[in-house]
């Protein structure tokens, strides 16, 4: 992580002023939180709520929304302030603006989605310790320009979102027979599909979890040294 | 940087001014949304805990539902009705905070009871609300009895922190089914509730034994003494209504 913050700003000395929108390098930001520096399969991060809100997919794309929107967020605000706040507070003043952010999503949430915030209870305030959230912050934003660090929100966002979607969709199918509360074994005529309590249990989530850090370190290639 | 105490000392309370004014504009903002949606919840319970509402999705068809077929009363320890607090204020039953009335002493308490009507007008459910602890946090509940107050009809539970899949299944049909047809009073007429057996997949099960949950033992020894505490409060009610006595709740 910290490599990236250097390559960076090293590679704005040399930058001509105006960058695409879109240039190489954002691109870069975005993706590779997706797959080859992913927030969970490879610097495993944010595990617990990974393994706690992963039980059906309704819950984990409403907790994916919020992480999200509290990551871009505060990369956002952080990254507006980052010659402003001291460097000896900066960890109490990054943890002000997370937790204020994910106050205001609990919030809403209880307004306009009453059944979804019983459901995910405790959890949405435990995005306040997401170790994603605070590591983009410290790692990123309080070196990087607004718009760059937005992108970089969004990365680590939608690389945290489709790892614990994944691991959702398979613990909700095995688990309880269904994706999205629909019963997908009922519907194509296999009533007695036996459901794995395993899957319902965090250690399902473990499971899935590991098989999933697997394959993608295969793929990529990363080892842990 | 390093920065002078004083501009750290600034920096902070700056910061904290506009983020707990944010915040508190957000909950002054919010409040009636939250509010409205709460009593929608409470409402809901009440009617799930008679009959299936999955199918009605609209808030207000739901309130209006509730205008029409539900009625409420208040009564005490003794199942006398309560009308007025001590000081004069009228009661209304869908106001009565359980929660909050949990916590003083049992003789001291307000118990809301909800009555659903049939079609015809006749009492066809009683509904009592209750409270109780579970694994981690608070778990409550409506109970449906028949008109014989005796039958479960039906059990609509809430929790606020139990585990997903694990003692958080309470709120699941398919827990809830469970305690259908089952009976509060043995036969000799004693009050001896309904209990969660421990474990799971129990082929034999008396009227007063309701199938476990696997993993969840502790919330279900909590959603028991809910059961039986409460149930033994609103016994005078249920014995005088059963005696044709109570028959002025109905008025």
């Amino acid at each position: 992580m910290s490599t990236d913050t250097v390559e960076v700003q090293e590679e704005k000395k040399v930058k001509a002023p105006s960058e695409p929108l879109l240039s190489k390098r954002r691109k870069q930001i975005v993706k590779d939180p997706l797959s080859e520096d992913n927030p969970i399969t490879i610097q495993v991060l944010g595990i617990c709520s990974a393994l706690a809100i992963t039980i059906k997919m309704e819950p984990t794309i409403v907790m994916s929304i919020a992480v999200i929107f509290v990551i871009v967020f505060s990369n956002l605000i952080i990254s507006v302030m980052r010659n402003l706040i001291p460097g000896r507070v900066r960890i109490i003043v990054q943890l002000a603006v997370i937790a204020t952010l994910v106050t205001l999503v609990s919030e809403v949430l209880k307004a306009y989605y009453f059944d979804m915030y019983k459901v995910l209870g405790a959890f949405v305030g435990l995005i306040i310790t997401n170790c994603i959230v605070m590591g983009r912050l410290e790692a990123f934003a309080m070196a990087n320009k607004p718009y760059d660090s937005i992108l970089d929100g969004l990365g680590s966002g939608f690389g945290y979102a489709w790892i614990i979607l994944v691991v959702a969709f398979f613990r909700e199918l095995f688990g309880s027979g269904s994706v999205l509360n629909f019963k997908v074994f009922e519907a194509i005529g296999w009533d007695s599909f036996p459901t794995n309590g395993l899957m319902v249990d965090s250690i399902g989530a473990f499971m899935v979890l590991g098989i999933l850090i697997w394959i993608q370190r295969t793929k990529t290639g990363y080892v842990e040294h | 940087m390093q920065r002078s105490n004083t501009y750290i000392i600034i920096f902070s309370i700056v910061l904290t001014v506009i983020l707990g004014g944010l915040l508190s504009l957000a909950s002054v903002g919010l409040k009636p949304a939250q509010e409205k949606q709460i009593e929608l919840d409470t409402k809901k319970k009440i009617l799930g805990a008679v009959m299936d509402i999955s199918g009605i999705k609209d808030p207000n068809e739901l309130l209006s539902l509730y205008e029409e077929r539900v009625e409420s009363v208040v009564v005490d320890i003794e199942g006398n009705k309560v009308t007025e607090d001590e000081k004069g204020n009228p009661v209304i039953a869908e106001k009565v905070n359980i929660q909050k009335n949990s916590r003083f002493d049992k003789e001291e308490r307000l118990y809301p009871v909800y009555m659903f009507k049939k079609e015809d007008g006749s009492i066809g459910a009683y509904i009592f609300p209750m409270f109780g602890k579970g694994l981690w946090d608070w778990i409550s509940g409506y109970m449906a009895l028949d008109s014989d107050l005796n039958t479960i009809k039906g059990i609509a539970f809430d929790h606020k922190a139990e585990t997903p899949g694990l003692g958080a299944r309470i709120t699941s049909n398919e827990i809830q089914d469970r305690f259908v047809d089952k009976k509060i009073f043995n036969s000799d007429g004693e009050l001896v509730a309904v209990s969660m057996v421990k474990g799971e997949g129990h082929p034999s099960l008396t009227v007063h034994e309701v199938d476990g949950m696997s993993g969840a033992t502790l919330t279900g020894k909590g959603v028991n003494n809910m059961l039986k505490d409460y149930l033994e409060c609103y016994k005078p009610f249920i014995e005088k209504v059963q005696s044709g006595e109570a028959s002025l709740a109905l008025n």
